[in-house]
């Protein structure tokens, strides 16, 4: 009885502890990201390690499940004699929801992972105390960078996704199983909208890019100082990463999609 | 001069990323640069079953203009339909009629307008007076089965 009255305020302590850690790390990294706008250089170098080197894996994946999309779409909308829906059906799904997700879970794998494993060996070597002995705030020097970076490459790389999926289905489409290249193209124009579906799409990717950032740079720099703290915490960052992506798409394709018309 | 290479890098990145946004918004959202000029004109059907906001007018089939806004006339308590017709087709003559169509034969509806003779054209705010409502599958489906055995007896 006593036992578990202590479990729980153990718990309860342990819940406030968390929130208090989570404001002292947000609140510094905020006003970091606003200080490291003046050294864009800073930037520009997590932008290559987040950025371009994901790049790779991002394209090939999306020419894949566009293709993949191409094929089953075509399979199922032929029983209908409605082939040439296909362009726009596609379009419609990646750019609303495959384009976004997809994307920041490949994001969480590739990039959140590696900065996750990075800031919390940096940690572990006390590199961030030396560089607050030598009058270096880290989370200017360390955080922001890698935050505005994860900001900026994850709807960049997603429009990549999106486009490069909707050429796979195109292939997939027009060039194995013959629907008419205009219907196919024409289809997609008059029905995808650029603000309602295109603009949208973009605006759950920057979300998704500050939400797993967000989460790596934190559990990284929360991580226990050992190897087996941080082989931990980069795992945690993939795990919660990915299950926020999915929880938070449906929660934004509720408000940006609710209702016809 | 590492550091040139890669900020050549990363610069590459934005821009095909900046390029894959601006293919996605211009080749498959056939986004329109800038606010095109409309006017409104409105009318009143009786029944405009399904037609949503943003459905297409058109004329013979080409797209002149969209359905901004659907509300109840509480006078006639009929349906007033608003829609913005581009500038560019400013000639519509006054007794133009509307019908509401369907693109195929369970499609979307849309609004087709069939233009009249008369050599005063629509301006902004007026109504065009001849309108039809959208054909009701439920209703030419009832009247076909009830009304076969009457018309036997008769």
């Amino acid at each position: 009885m006593i036992r578990s009255i202590i479990n729980l305020g153990a718990r309860t302590i342990g819940m406030i502890r968390w929130a208090g850690e989570g404001a002292l790390f947000l609140l510094p990294s905020f006003f970091g990201m606003l200080a490291v706008l003046r050294r864009p250089r800073l930037i520009a170098q997590q932008l290559y390690s987040v950025g371009v080197l994901s790049m790779v894996i991002i394209v090939i994946a999306g020419f894949f499940v566009g293709m993949v999309l191409g094929l089953q779409g075509y399979i199922q909308l032929s029983a209908y004699k409605a082939e040439s829906a296909l362009g726009l059906g596609v379009a419609l799904t990646l750019s609303r929801e495959l384009g976004p997700v997809v994307t920041a879970l490949l994001f969480a794998g590739r990039a959140g992972s590696a900065l996750t494993a990075e800031i919390g060996l940096m940690r572990a070597t006390e590199q961030l105390a030396a560089m607050e002995m030598m009058a270096v705030n880290p989370f200017e020097r360390v955080i922001a960078p890698r935050y505005w970076a994860g900001i900026i490459a994850m709807p960049l790389l997603a429009a990549m996704f999106t486009l490069v999926g909707i050429y796979g289905c195109w292939l997939v489409g027009v060039v194995q199983f013959g629907i008419d290249h205009g219907i196919f193209w024409s289809t997609m124009e008059a029905g995808v909208d650029f603000r309602e579906d295109i603009f949208n799409g973009i605006v759950k990717s920057v979300i998704f890019g500050a939400v797993v950032t967000g989460i790596a740079l934190f559990e990284g720099y929360f991580a226990r100082p050992t190897s087996e703290g941080v082989s931990r915490a980069t795992t945690r960052t993939v795990v919660n990463s990915s299950l926020s992506i999915l929880a938070l798409d449906y929660l934004l394709t509720s408000l940006m999609f609710a209702g016809p018309g | 001069m590492f550091s040139k290479t890669l900020e050549f890098v990363v610069g590459l990145f934005v821009l095909l990323g900046l390029a894959a946004i601006a293919i996605l918004a211009i080749q498959v959202g056939n986004a329109t640069l800038g606010q095109t000029d409309s006017y409104d004109i409105t009318a009143n059907f009786e029944n405009i079953g399904g037609l949503n906001v943003r459905a297409p007018v058109s004329i013979g089939g080409v797209r002149i203009g969209r359905v901004t806004a659907i509300d109840l006339d509480t006078e006639l308590f009929s349906a007033r339909v608003t829609m913005a017709i581009e500038a560019a087709y400013d000639e519509l003559p006054m007794d133009t009629s509307a019908a509401i169509l369907t693109s195929g034969l369970l499609g979307a509806q849309f609004i087709g307008l069939y233009p009249g003779g008369d050599f005063e054209y629509l301006a902004a705010g007026d109504e065009i007076e001849l309108t039809q409502s959208t054909i009701q599958l439920e209703n030419l489906i009832g009247r076909f089965m009830f009304s076969g055995p009457e018309s036997e007896s008769e």
